[in-house]
């Protein structure tokens, strides 16, 4: 009962922030915080496979990546007005680009974790590493959507009744679309099919015995977890108005990891938390130094080494349940 | 036919760098079973800190020598303060850590060296070229660090296989409990392991200096390439290292030299040089995927 009204407060906070914002007089606040809830989308995804699952996936920036690659590319078809592969119209609709990018992270998921969940543990690392840097490589040589330089996004997408160049109708977007993914995953993970997969995290082998042949389960999951990334990546897009290869760094899959560690592996909120409590370190930190990663680097190694958990583990411990 | 062997050759000297690199992350992946992501930093702190000392004082021996101690006692303090707390952990653990390393080691170099990447000249002995058949120059630096590869993948064959520490480095790869339980001293053991793969890494920087530029950052990139030569060739065998290295050095080399003239014979000249230089980033990737379908072991599994 507490936690629940506790959850409510947060959430009118939350909904509250561009008010609060601007009576504190920091309008920046609203597009750090975007920033935060977009990649709480991405790393509830990401959490679905690596907490849930328990299958350690190093290249989820690859999802994320395409999905901000979606929007861009229907953004310069539209702009154009040239046909994708002679077939597809361009466009700068909410719904369709964002259900694109959606498509277009599903799908990949789909072929690239068909291959992958063939391996285990330390090759299944590599091998999700390995895919990403080849989409990495391959968007850096399209040099008709900018290559290495990436593709700037001139209008946001568009929705009746929504005017997302206010920055406060794009954060409640966001919002709203966190919201609605954590209330999918909830329902997902108590489902007979969730259940399943935190079996097969346990014990393939007990699994196996049941009878369960665990591979389509975790391929499905995959395939949501690559959707929602995908999603993410989408909105970023859209905030940012440009994508980039560097979406789809390797180095950005090794940062929604640690915001699914820095939160609390295999939580509903966890990722959430990590995404909000990274965020906030890296902005905080590299307004106060320009080498603010040799502070972050420590930070994240006495996490792993001291924090176990994460911070809804540390949650816990001031509000027990 | 000139060209093809120089790019064969071009291919075999990658191919040692990339060996150099995975021996050590497979001989500490066999043996201590961690995924170690700064093993890239130390290849970098190699470099650095021979270039360093070569634009100090002028000497080669010398940066030879900074660059393998630094590297080396960099490796074994890594370890000693991290790593020895994430043998019992689990892989994601010991990934995130080691990226924490990789953040704290790349600002640390720009704290001491700057953004600007530092250039290294060819000690004077080994400027130049050699003909390696009437018509064909190479250059004798490229050579050199072939030869110090098969030094090298020599003197670890002989440390490995013919002497005591060797045969409780190869004991404690296959059978960790027992080495333990017979009272030999497993974690001085494994921070000497540690130190070598470090010294070697080292070496591979040091030797990378004069051929790309000595800069921050350098060490992710061979990281992953020498990620995918020990996946290739089965993670924790020396025997694979060798092979995988080989293996994508040759590749990637083939591919970065032949390709854009075949693209550019059925498209555009600039279009066809991105695309080429794009699809040749991928090929060991495409490469590493293909090997992990058929034998998702690796090539030379250690624990077979």
């Amino acid at each position: 009962m507490r936690d629940r009204l506790l959850l409510g407060l947060a959430l009118l906070l939350a909904i509250a922030l561009p008010w609060l914002a601007e009576a504190a007089g920091s309008p920046a606040t609203v597009s750090l915080a975007t920033r935060m809830a977009i990649y709480a989308i991405a790393a509830a995804s990401l959490n679905l496979v690596l907490g849930y699952g328990g299958l350690v996936s190093f290249g989820h920036a690859a999802y994320f990546g395409l999905g901000g690659y979606a929007v861009g590319i229907l953004y310069a078809h539209w702009r154009s007005e040239e046909l994708l592969l002679g077939l597809i119209p361009g466009s700068i609709g909410l719904l369709p680009t964002l259900g694109a990018a959606m498509l277009l992270g599903g799908a990949s998921a789909a072929v690239l974790g068909a291959l992958s969940l063939r391996t285990r543990g330390v090759q299944f690392i590599m091998i999700t590493l390995a895919f990403a840097q080849m989409l990495f490589f391959l968007f850096v040589s399209l040099k008709a959507y900018g290559g290495d330089d990436g593709l700037s996004i001139r209008r946001r997408g568009e929705f009746p009744g929504l005017d997302l160049r206010a920055p406060a109708q794009l954060y409640w977007l966001c919002l709203g679309l966190l919201v609605g993914w954590l209330l999918l995953l909830w329902r997902v993970t108590r489902s007979r099919f969730g259940q399943v997969l935190a079996g097969a995290r346990q014990s393939e082998r007990r699994m196996a015995a049941l009878g369960v042949s665990v591979y389509p389960y975790r391929l499905v999951a995959f395939v949501i977890s690559g959707m929602g990334t995908a999603l993410a990546g989408g909105l970023m897009a859209n905030a940012l108005r440009f994508v980039s290869p560097d979406m789809m760094h390797w180095a950005k899959s090794g940062e929604l990891m640690i915001m699914v560690i820095l939160g609390g592996l295999g939580t509903l909120l966890g990722p959430v938390l990590g995404a909000i409590a990274l965020v906030g370190l890296e902005n905080w930190l590299s307004a106060w130094t320009e080498h603010w990663q040799f502070i972050l680097g420590p930070i994240l190694l006495a996490v792993v080494l001291f924090g176990r958990g994460g911070l809804m583990a540390l949650l816990r411990r001031v509000l027990p349940a | 036919m000139a060209l093809l062997l120089e790019q064969l050759l071009n291919g075999v000297q990658l191919g040692v760098m990339l060996f150099l690199l995975a021996a050590g992350l497979t001989l500490v992946f066999g043996i201590m079973g961690v995924i170690n992501l700064a093993h890239g930093s130390l290849y970098m702190v190699g470099a650095f800190a021979s270039a360093f000392v070569a634009a100090q004082t002028g000497s080669f021996l010398l940066a030879l020598l900074a660059g393998l101690a630094a590297a080396a006692l960099c490796g074994m303090a890594v370890e000693y303060v991290v790593l020895r707390r994430l043998y019992a952990r689990d892989h994601l653990d010991q990934v995130l850590a080691t990226f924490g390393l990789i953040l704290f080691f790349n600002q640390g170099m720009v704290l001491l060296f700057g953004r600007q990447p530092l250039f290294v000249d060819i000690p004077p002995l080994l400027q130049g070229a050699v003909e390696i058949i009437p018509g064909v120059p190479y250059p004798a630096y490229r050579i050199a660090i072939i030869g110090v590869g098969l030094l090298v993948g020599l003197g670890l064959w002989f440390l490995l296989q013919k002497t005591r520490v060797g045969m409780l480095v190869r004991a404690g790869a296959t059978h960790r409990d027992m080495v333990r339980a017979l009272g030999v001293d497993v974690r001085l053991l494994y921070t000497l392991v540690f130190g070598l793969g470090a010294l070697l890494a080292g070496l591979a920087g040091l030797m990378a200096g004069p051929i790309f530029s000595v800069q921050v950052g350098m060490g992710e990139q061979i990281l992953i390439q020498t990620f995918v030569v020990i996946v290739i060739g089965g993670l924790g065998s020396v025997r694979g290292a060798v092979a995988g290295a080989l293996l994508v050095g040759l590749v990637d080399t083939l591919l970065r030299a032949f390709l854009p003239a075949t693209l550019r014979s059925v498209m555009q000249g600039a279009d066809a040089d991105a695309l080429a230089s794009g699809l040749a980033s991928m090929g060991i990737y495409v490469l590493m995927a293909l090997v992990l379908l058929v034998r998702p072991r690796g090539l030379f599994p250690a624990h077979a």
